[in-house]
């Protein structure tokens, strides 16, 4: 017997235009389930969402260097722990957050473990 | 306007077993805004991908939590096998119901006893927590651990329960569920329990949807929401429905659990009726590659496992959302316009589980 795999929707949008997607998926009724962050050769930030339990997930790119996103508290509020979290961990600016706690979320001993090592110089 | 006070709740407080903080702003006995704060001993479990292969993982994932430990198993176990597309047997699906149910009933029994303990009645949680002594006793009997089961595997489960056990067993949870209704019964009928948790932190159903609510806390926010719907595990060969309430206060949460705990007797009993005879795992070869958000409903409400692999042993990410980290904000909004003294009652209805948050 198959174990059972729900279908799940992905796309990826542009950071530009992360905010509209979120407040159209708002004003369609759809909750916000989480997001999370992969760090490989690029940020990749994925937003989930439920509607009847539908599974829709948007996903955004952002370079290694300087990665800044806004933030979409402005449509979904609990997104503030998550932004909170992708900023603690991964080192990511969240631009607009309306429950920034400026650094301070997790109480860390090593800042941003979850962000790519640099690479070290060849000897 | 009143004079604005600041009173620190947390991170040490008689009502909370693990750390978490919030910042009450009070005017006289009212919160007019509670800022949380969590992260006081976050472990970052997520980053051990990096030492330890995928079938390793599964006993990280178990020890997320003491309480819900083998549904995060179960979770984790399900993104792993849908990448690899692994069947797993069908007798191993319906001995992960049975003790994901098990494991269900152990923790909204300590919950109610801990919420109990929260107002005050200490017979009550004592008598909760006497009730769910009983069904560890089984959980050790059919998997060797009180509270870290151990049986979850990729591919199915570490132990069988042999047919004969299945039936004994039966019997028992009877006698426990016969004890747990008379106990759920001074829940929902004690004038004391009422007096302190009807029209106390109301979340409605508008908010919690869009704050993001999950489980109990959803539910009793009347949004008949449960991802055992989804159809994982033996579920969709069980009748059962989502247990909803309207009530939107701390007695509609307290209400959803108590009617959880019933419903989750059913399905044992069901599962026992219904189990196949076969095999509880297959061989696995080869590893994950491809990526899976995998959703499970826990006690407290749905458990997101997010995998990737590149086909190697070990996973590129490994990402847990747990249910307490999505009803923060809910939490949040319910402590808004609150007495005081009702702030640990209300904290304590979403069923905070801060080792979980903290994976």
């Amino acid at each position: 017997m198959m174990v059972h795999a729900e279908e799940q929707s992905l796309e990826t949008v542009d950071t530009g235009v992360l905010v509209q997607k979120a407040a159209r998926m708002k004003a369609d009724g759809w909750r916000l389930v989480q997001i999370s962050c992969l760090a490989k050769d690029a940020y990749e930030i994925t937003y989930t969402f439920d509607k009847d339990y539908a599974c829709a997930h948007v996903r955004v790119r952002l370079p290694l260097d300087a990665p800044e996103l806004p933030s979409i508290t402005g449509e979904y509020f609990a997104a503030f722990t998550y932004e909170n979290e992708l900023h603690d961990l991964f080192g990511i600016t969240v631009k607009g957050l309306a429950l920034d706690f400026g650094g301070k979320f997790y109480k860390l001993s090593v800042p941003t473990p979850f962000a790519p090592k640099p690479q070290q110089p060849a000897k | 306007m009143a004079t604005r006070t600041v009173v620190p709740f947390g991170p040490q407080h008689p009502v909370l077993p693990e750390p978490i903080h919030l910042d009450l702003v009070l005017e006289d006995e009212k919160v007019v805004q509670a800022i949380p704060s969590i992260g006081f001993i976050h472990r970052g479990l997520e980053k051990l991908v990096e030492k330890k292969d995928f079938l390793e993982m599964t006993y990280v994932a178990e020890r997320i939590c003491g309480i819900c430990s083998f549904i995060h198993g179960q979770a984790y176990c399900q993104a792993v096998e849908t990448v690899m597309k692994i069947d797993v047997p069908e007798r191993a699906l319906y001995l992960r119901t049975i003790w994901g149910e098990m494991s269900r009933i152990h923790s909204h029994l300590l919950w109610l006893g801990l919420f109990a303990d929260g107002f005050g009645f200490e017979s009550l949680f004592m008598h909760s927590w006497r009730v769910r002594e009983k069904l560890l006793d089984i959980i050790e009997e059919t998997t060797g651990g009180r509270v870290i089961f151990g049986t979850a595997k990729v591919g199915g489960v570490r132990r069988d329960i042999e047919n004969l056990t299945l039936k004994r067993i039966e019997g028992e949870l009877k006698t426990i569920e016969k004890m747990s209704r008379e106990m759920t019964d001074v829940f929902k009928n004690d004038a004391s329990v009422k007096r302190r948790t009807v029209g106390i932190g109301v979340l409605s159903k508008e908010d919690a949807i869009a704050l993001g609510a999950v489980g109990p806390t959803l539910r009793g926010s009347g949004v008949a929401q449960d991802m055992r719907k989804l159809g994982y595990a033996a579920y969709p060969n069980i009748s059962w429905e989502p247990v909803v309430e309207t009530g939107c206060d701390c007695y509609a949460r307290c209400m959803v659990r108590c009617r959880e705990v019933h419903e989750s007797f059913s399905m044992i009993y069901q599962a026992i009726a219904k189990i196949p005879d076969g095999p509880v795992d297959v061989k696995v070869t080869g590893a994950p590659s491809g990526e899976y958000f995998a959703r499970v409903e826990q006690p407290r409400g749905e458990v997101i496992y997010y995998v990737k692999g590149n086909g190697s042993k070990n996973l590129e990410r490994f990402r847990v959302r747990t249910p307490t980290f999505a009803n923060v904000p809910p939490l949040v909004k319910m402590l808004g316009g609150c007495e005081l003294a009702d702030v640990p009652v209300i904290v304590l209805s979403i069923d905070p589980c801060i080792s979980c948050t903290e994976r």
